[in-house]
């Protein structure tokens, strides 16, 4: 089925509204995105602000800066900020941008529940921020934040925190059934699901995971609420109920979710790769089929979060199973994009640059995972700062890596405009020895047994530490560049061509750039 | 080739309404439960202004809705985006229960187990030895010290007992509504809008009904068995399970009854076009099956 664009008010069909007003009452799946984009980096810098208080109390042994409650808030904040906040609305903003444009939509499928969906971003964080500010503090229990520890033990601000929770909850799933329902029902004539392009198959099934996981996690902070504050005992085992309980709930919505940071990423990265390898992407449908088993596996490996939480051994042995399956379809992903480059005519602008060492830096994280997915190795490695460095890897290299790589090679798609190139490889060349200062070192702090979340440690791990803090504060650094960059692009720079990128292939790339506010008023043609 | 017309709105001031509203809304619901042993506090009040603004959107912007599918706006494509999206909507309220149902696995099959003494982690008996493992779970493992022991579980009393329990009588209305919403369906497709009226009336009146008992149910288990959130994991499965189904039973009956509205006063649907009501059909078929799900692993099993 096929469509072309109907708007009442016929004579202002052509451009946006004027002043604020075009962003908040907007339906226009460009103007969405842009949205969600902004949203997410000031998330990604408020997110940072607070992992640089982290590591400047790390910076040496001893407690310096800060008190270690305010240090347990900071840990939170970062953590919730940076997956709900920065990388799931990144990824939610380019799906925006680019879905209907990929698969020859005019739009969203639903616009209004797509302005809903962001508008209700702003104020959950806002809550959550505010919780700073509240009698006993912001939460202070983890990302995770296991019971007891976010029932019994938890700050007042905690009922702040589950509704917060609740409302990004909803606005995941509304978004996500607007991706869904577009991918399905949207496409041009001839766009066959074989023939989707790897980004718009990476969202389909990144919704679904989103759409079947966010109602638990809804459950789980539900079942937090009613423990707290009405006397239910879902975990507390004087009532007859369980924290482990908590952690199978939590990390049954948890596992999935990491997934839901990576498989758009996948996408991005095959989009990239292939463009400037100049080659058409080496085997397609393997990684269709790769990220569907992916996206399957993760159902059944939740608990190996969990292995020393004292399960039986049938299910550790089970999880452990399972999660080594997994590391099977990443590597075909990782063969395939390889395999793209090989004999390749790659040029290594920006977004190549920032592809290549997401191939590179994931794969490490991909290693160290597999490393935790060892039952009786994990019993060594759980809690310490291997696993900080094991999901860093995979996030900040893997998921923003992506993020940043996408914003560099659809820019001039979305101003018309070409950034600054030489600007663009000093932030990744500072970026990535930010990065990899940063968290490799922590893999050897872990291995040697420094425990993760704690504001003070042991005199041997001071060294790396320092190095470490080091890392983070360029890293960190660096992103205000970035910052700067985008800000420059949308100002002015050189025009772009509608293909901008002699290897480019793609409907997006066959209007102009900047893409026209209503993309195809009539399908396009698909070969 | 001819193409359908696919229906943009030019922008919108709804969904900022339902944004805002449901921001003031949480606030309140926050403020009015951490203040719940102040009796001076007033932060009901921000609950109630954020939810009334909010049902006034959602009021609103359904009423938009509709008027736009009356003025022929919506388009064949349109109409599917919405089947869709109900779809995946009630995909998602899937999930929410089976967490639920998840917990009440868990604990039945291994955390009360265990806390008895069964099984590979029977050691968490040594927390409470006295305790012995039992479903429904009555005696708390702390022998009601933090929780209040109740007299009586709500799970099937037994053949001679079977005419004074509820719970049948509720699944007996519940499974005929989604009967009778059916018959109202094949009434409606054959285009007769008095049998349809009909039926969807009786429907609505099953599920008022329904909750009718169902808060019988819930006063006789405060009232007479002692049951209460606070009697351990037991009552905090059933409340909450029956609680969330009772919820969506009341979301899914005032769905019908607004269809009920729109068929009879406005003259809302044909044998062609009936989405909103076959939308809300699918959700009351929906709070149905998950109905029977509780009946057999709450109450009978
Ligand atoms: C080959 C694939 C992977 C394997 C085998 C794997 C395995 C594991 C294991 C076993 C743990 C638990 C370690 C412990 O707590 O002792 C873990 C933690 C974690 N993984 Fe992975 N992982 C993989 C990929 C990923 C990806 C792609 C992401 C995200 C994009 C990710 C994010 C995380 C996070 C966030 C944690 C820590 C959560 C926490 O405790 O705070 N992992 N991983
Ligand atoms: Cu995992």
């Amino acid at each position: 089925m096929s469509s072309v664009i109907e708007s009442h008010h016929d004579d202002h069909h052509h451009g946006p509204a004027k002043g604020l007003m075009r962003w908040l009452l907007t339906t226009n799946h460009k103007d969405i995105g842009t949205l969600y984009l902004w949203f997410s980096f000031a998330m990604f810098l408020i997110g940072g602000a607070m992992a640089m208080v982290i590591r400047a109390e790390l910076f040496q042994p001893g407690m310096q800066i800060v008190e270690p409650e305010f240090y347990n808030q900071m840990l939170t904040l970062h953590g919730l900020i940076m997956v709900f906040g920065a990388v799931m609305p990144a990824f939610v903003g380019l799906a925006n941008w680019l879905v209907p444009m990929m698969v020859g939509a005019p739009d969203m499928a639903l616009p209004r529940l797509n302005n809903l969906s962001f508008w209700l971003l702003p104020f959950a964080f806002g809550i959550l921020l505010s919780s700073l500010f509240m009698e006993g503090g912001a939460p202070n229990f983890g990302w995770t934040f296991y019971a007891p520890l976010s029932t019994t033990y938890a700050p007042p601000s905690v009922t702040f925190f589950i509704f917060s929770v609740h409302i990004m909850g909803a606005s995941s799933i509304m978004g996500s059934i607007n991706v869904i329902v577009t991918i399905m029902n949207m496409r041009a004539p001839g766009m066959d699901l074989m023939k989707m392009p790897l980004f718009v198959w990476s969202w389909l099934i990144t919704a679904y995971l989103l759409i079947a996981v966010m109602p638990v996690l809804a459950g789980a902070v539900t079942m937090m609420l009613m423990d707290i504050h009405f006397g239910t005992s879902f975990f507390n085992a004087a009532g007859g109920g369980d924290p482990v309980l908590f952690q199978h709930i939590f990390w049954f919505f948890g596992h999935p979710e990491v997934y839901i940071m990576i498989l758009p990423a996948f996408g991005i990265v095959s989009h990239i790769i292939e463009t400037f390898s100049r080659k058409q992407l080496f085997g397609y449908s393997s990684m269709v089929w790769a990220m569907l088993s992916i996206a399957i596996l993760s159902f059944v490996v939740w608990a190996h979060h969990m292995f020393t939480v004292g399960m039986p051994l049938a299910a550790e042995l089970f999880f452990m199973w399972a999660t080594m399956l997994i590391a099977v379809p990443t590597g075909v992903k990782v063969f395939n994009w390889v395999a793209t480059m090989f004999k390749g005519s790659i040029t290594y602008e920006t977004p190549m640059l920032f592809a290549i060492s997401f191939v590179v830096l994931f794969t490490i994280g991909g290693f160290s995972g597999l490393m935790l997915s060892i039952v009786p190795a994990d019993f060594q490695y759980h809690d310490t700062y291997f696993v900080v460095a094991h999901f860093h890897y995979v996030l900040v290299p893997g998921s923003i890596f992506s993020i940043m790589a996408a914003v560099y090679y659809w820019i001039p798609k979305w101003t018309g405009n070409m950034y600054d190139e030489r600007m663009g490889r000093l932030h990744f060349w500072l970026s990535f020895v930010g990065v990899n200062v940063t968290f490799f070192p922590q893999h050897w702090i872990g291995l040697a047994g420094m425990p993760r979340r704690y504001p003070d440690y042991a005199l041997q791990f001071a060294d790396w530490n320092m190095v470490s803090t080091a890392g983070a504060f360029l890293f960190g650094a660096s992103q205000i560049l970035f910052l700067f960059i985008v800000l420059k692009t949308v100002m002015g720079g050189k025009k772009a061509t509608p293909q901008v990128w002699e290897g480019a292939r793609g409907l997006e790339w066959s209007v102009e750039s900047p893409a026209p506010y209503h993309t195809f008023s009539t399908p396009p043609k698909v070969n | 080739m001819e193409y359908q017309k696919y229906y943009v709105p030019e922008s919108s001031k709804f969904p900022i309404f339902a944004a805002f509203s449901l921001f003031i809304l949480i606030i309140g619901a926050s403020s009015t439960i951490n203040s719940l042993d102040n009796p001076e506090s007033n932060a009901s009040l921000i609950l109630y202004t954020g939810l009334a603004c909010f049902l006034a959107t959602l009021f609103f912007w359904f009423r938009q809705v509709v008027k736009e599918n009356n003025a022929g706006l919506e388009s064949a494509q349109l109409s599917q985006s919405f089947v869709y999206g109900m779809a995946w909507f009630i995909f998602s309220e899937v999930m929410f229960f089976a967490a639920f149902f998840g917990a009440l696995f868990y604990v039945r099959s291994f955390a009360v187990p265990w806390l008895g003494g069964e099984g590979e982690k029977g050691l968490a008996n040594m927390l409470w030895q006295d305790f012995e493992a039992t479903w429904p779970l009555i005696n708390t493992p702390d022998g009601g010290k933090a929780f209040v022991i109740a007299a009586k579980s709500m799970s099937f009393p037994g053949w001679e007992n079977i005419s004074h329990w509820l719970p049948l009588y509720n699944t007996i209305v519940l499974l005929s509504s989604s009967v009778t919403v059916h018959f109202a369906h094949l009434g409606l497709k054959k285009g007769n809008k008095k049998t349809f009226n009909i039926w969807l009336g009786i429907t609505v009146l099953l599920a008022l009904i329904f909750v009718g008992l169902q808060a019988a149910e819930y006063y006789e288990a405060y009232e007479h068995f002692g049951l209460t959130l606070n009697s351990g994991i037991y009552g905090s499965t059933f409340f909450m399970l029956t609680g969330f189904h009772g919820f969506h039973v009341m979301l899914g009956g005032l769905m019908l009854a607004v269809m009920f509205i729109r068929s009879v006063f406005y003259g809302h649907f044909n044998e062609h076009k009936h989405f909103g009501f076959e939308a809300a059909s699918w959700y009351w078929h929906f709070v149905d099956v998950v109905w029977v799900m509780l009946f057999l692993f709450v109450y009978i099993l």
